[in-house]
């Protein structure tokens, strides 16, 4: 049992937070990349591809550095910290992770190495209207003819599918010899039948309606088994890294916090003067190192091979309650500014509330822990099933 | 980052639990499952069989019986413990005196008394708080002043756990009224609670137990020799002492083992012909409980594996705050399962109420203290508020 960085990790977060503070460090930055398509900055994507950020779970065959999910919440904390918008965690950990679960050696070479070098910007399309944080596809299907596939059906909100090069999206199969299990495709960008609508998201991320009609597609992987098990596995490791982008972001708002109770002056004094504001902060504090323990375990049993999705789960669970507590009080502590577009507060709480639903909030990671509840004893985070 | 235990620790994770179920006897372990009052016999039994085997002070310096362990080893010792319903050495001998004697004691009073504290020889009682001194410790009144070569103690004492089984107390008196600071005027006298002039008055708490004490010193005469450390330093040794175990405190393995058997309970219930535990909300709360009982868990690794420089973890002032919070849940939780089985709390053979549905809620209002005892919670905020944020 070990919580400390190697001295590897510890660089990787000192370069990480430099690129990112340079970029980021001043909050009016975010704002104007955010402002205008894509959402964010290319040139930003460019460098922490040349850094190697966007293949650092890939294996080193597919172009990636072979890094592990440590690494992965190393950069996903940065990337929360300053909200930086390049879609690390969507790009590299889920459509790329969808890639690297079901792909054939041949695509994991071509969509993994694009992803690395920064060149292909693949977007999972998965969530469908209708659903809500399922590991299956339902209103998308994939009908084949011979050895080709089309799509049909409408895929939202899919972050980024506007501007993504490729599509990883997942379908029903349907007609002769299917089973009706999920599988996945590839779709470019300038696929026949396919049409993208994009729009802002709350959080200043970008998402779209995208519509297939007869669409067509490439299975990823061989032979069409029921892809739902490893899209759950790929889900349970993008929520520990998004588990590690609220951290970053809660640690900003907590501190932002602090500094402004310091600082702002009411009634003649400052407002830490006030236990009853510097009690609340404390108890933000509390729910911080919380969830902060509950991500770090969670990301060394995805490292150590153990049960993922409960521990995914776990963490979902814990950092959806610490976000939605620190989200809000930064924001009530600090008063109307905390409401206010130019002020940072606010935008932290917007990209808690966006990470809460992208993949599963917290009401719903306790549903799921619930029906299991009775089936263990106790919890030994030390032992099985989470040591693998 | 790691998450496994190496081998080492793995192996001594065993050993502990082979230990502690099988060199303690049944009889006390199952007093402490059935959350029932653990004697004075059964806490002396078991502190003496912990001590034979060097189980009771590992953290105690090495010639005084300590074990060189790493923090880690101390969480899991204490973690295995509670799991296997091992009452635990008595804390005021074993974390509170004991470590304040070892490091600051003279040589001839830690050969007095270092050995007959680690095996509960002597029962130690704490004389801390006071009716005008609670949170607020160090405005404490009672006084000793010296006479010849006595110290003549005069004031009061309150909420002194379990001071009837008590031979010694340790005492915080005023030595010095007109010291600048009220810190600074104070000192750390020990003496037996059989002295003339020490009377002890019993308080009932509203679960009916009889667990704390008033205790009051008429002209009591305490030995030169029985001052501890230097003349008006007190106030550090009981900040020493104070903050010795804020890694124990926690309590995780206590609160996990009463999350187990509150699910047992929840099976045991049954609503409409269904087992309670079925009931989505009470599954959730459940789920809720445990998980927030994870986290700490998994904070307190985190403040042990981090503790190893001497200092502690910033993070360890969320273990009192959160793991009082969680001991208190688990208990309420408990006496919700029982519902209305819960009124039968005191109820005798006639009753088909089972026990531990009687014990339910006064164990939840005995809880209560939890949150309160050891630096109330909200004296822990003001720790992270001020020495954390800054604030």
């Amino acid at each position: 049992m070990d919580f400390t960085f190697d001295s590897e990790q510890n660089d990787l977060r000192e370069a990480v937070r430099g690129l990112l503070e340079r970029a980021y460090g001043d909050s009016e930055q975010r704002r104007r990349v955010t402002g205008t398509d894509p959402g964010f900055d290319e040139k930003t994507w460019s460098r922490l591809a040349e850094m190697g950020l966007l293949g650092l779970p890939f294996a080193e065959e597919h172009g990636g550095m072979g890094a592990g999910p440590i690494e992965v919440a190393i950069v996903a904390e940065e990337i929360g910290r300053v909200l930086a918008p390049e879609p690390f965690i969507e790009v590299v950990a889920l459509a790329g992770g969808l890639v690297a679960a079901v792909g054939t050696d041949a695509q994991r070479s071509e969509v993994l190495g694009g992803i690395a070098e920064g060149t292909t910007l693949a977007a999972a399309a998965h969530a469908e209207p209708g659903t809500r944080w399922s590991p299956s596809a339902e209103a998308v299907t994939a009908t084949r003819d011979g050895d080709s596939w089309t799509l049909t059906g409408v895929k939202e909100p899919v972050l980024n599918g506007a501007r993504a090069d490729v599509l990883v999206v997942s379908a029903l199969l349907t007609g002769d010899g299917a089973d009706g299990g999920t599988a996945l495709f590839l779709v470019r960008g300038d696929a026949a039948g396919l049409t993208r609508t994009g729009y802002r998201t709350h959080d200043g991320g970008r998402a779209a309606n995208v519509r297939f009609e007869g669409t067509p597609a490439e299975l990823l992987g061989e032979g069409t088994a029921d892809r739902t098990a490893e899209i759950e596995r790929v889900l349970a490791e993008a929520r520990i890294a998004y588990a590690h982008e609220a951290i970053g972001s809660m640690d900003t708002a907590l501190r932002t916090t602090a500094e402004y109770l310091k600082t702002r002056k009411q009634f003649g004094v400052t407002l830490n003067r006030f236990q009853a504001l510097t009690f609340r902060a404390a108890d933000m504090y509390v729910s911080l190192e919380l969830a902060r323990s509950t991500a770090l375990w969670a990301s060394m049993v995805a490292d150590a091979g153990g049960d993922v999705v409960t521990a995914a789960d776990r963490a979902r669970l814990q950092t959806s309650r610490a976000g939605r507590h620190i989200g809000k009080e930064a924001i009530q502590l600090h008063g109307g500014i905390g409401v206010t577009a130019e002020y940072t507060v606010g935008h932290h709480t917007s990209r808690l509330t966006a990470i809460d639903h992208v993949l599963g909030d917290g009401d719903w990671a306790l549903s799921r822990l619930a029906a299991d509840v009775t089936g263990h004893e106790t919890v030994d985070p030390l032992g099985a099933p989470y040591t693998g | 980052m790691r998450l496994q235990l190496s081998p080492e620790l793995e192996a001594f994770r065993e050993e502990m639990r082979t230990f502690f179920t099988t060199q303690v006897p049944q009889e006390i372990r199952d007093t402490v499952a059935a959350r029932r009052h653990v004697s004075k016999d059964q806490y002396v039994q078991t502190q003496r069989i912990l001590n034979a085997a060097g189980l009771a002070v590992p953290h105690w310096p090495v010639e005084w019986g300590g074990r060189d362990w790493t923090p880690l080893q101390r969480h899991i010792w204490r973690e295995e413990m509670q799991l296997a319903c091992v009452p635990e050495p008595l804390a005021f001998n074993a974390s509170m005196i004991g470590p304040v004697i070892a490091a600051f004691g003279s040589q001839e009073q830690k050969e007095r008394f270092l050995a007959k504290t680690a095996n509960l020889d002597i029962w130690w009682c704490q004389g801390f708080s006071e009716p005008d001194a609670g949170s607020d410790l160090a405005s404490l009144r009672t006084t000793a002043v010296r006479d010849g070569d006595d110290w003549v103690v005069n004031g009061q004492k309150t909420w002194t756990t379990l001071g009837q089984h008590a031979d010694w107390i340790f005492c915080l008196v005023r030595t010095d009224p007109t010291a600048e600071k009220k810190q600074r005027g104070i000192s750390l006298l020990v003496f037996p609670m059989d002295t003339p002039g020490v009377t002890l008055r019993p308080i009932e708490l509203i679960d009916g137990s009889f667990e704390v004490n008033e205790v009051f010193f008429e002209d009591v005469r305490v030995p030169a020799e029985n001052l501890i450390g230097e003349e008006n330093r007190g106030w550090d040794y009981a900040k020493f002492l104070l903050g010795n175990e804020r890694v124990g405190i926690a309590r995780v393995g206590s609160t996990k083992r009463l999350l187990a058997q509150a699910k047992a309970y929840a099976q045991e219930v049954t609503v409409g012909g269904r087992p309670l535990a079925e009931d989505p909300r009470m599954a959730g709360r459940i789920a809720e409980v445990e998980n927030e009982l994870l986290a700490l868990e998994l904070t307190a690794l985190r403040v042990a594996a981090h503790s190893a420089d001497g200092k502690p973890h910033p993070a360890s002032s969320v273990l009192k705050l959160r793991g009082s919070e969680l001991q208190q849940a688990a208990t309420e939780l408990v006496a919700d399962i029982a519902g209305p089985l819960s009124l039968s709390s005191f109820a005798d053979d006639g009753s088909e109420v089972p026990d531990w549905a009687r014990v339910a809620t006064p164990e939840y209002l005995n809880y209560r203290k939890v949150s309160i005892y050891g630096g109330s919670n909200e004296v822990q905020r003001t720790i992270i508020a001020g020495t954390i944020l800054g604030l």
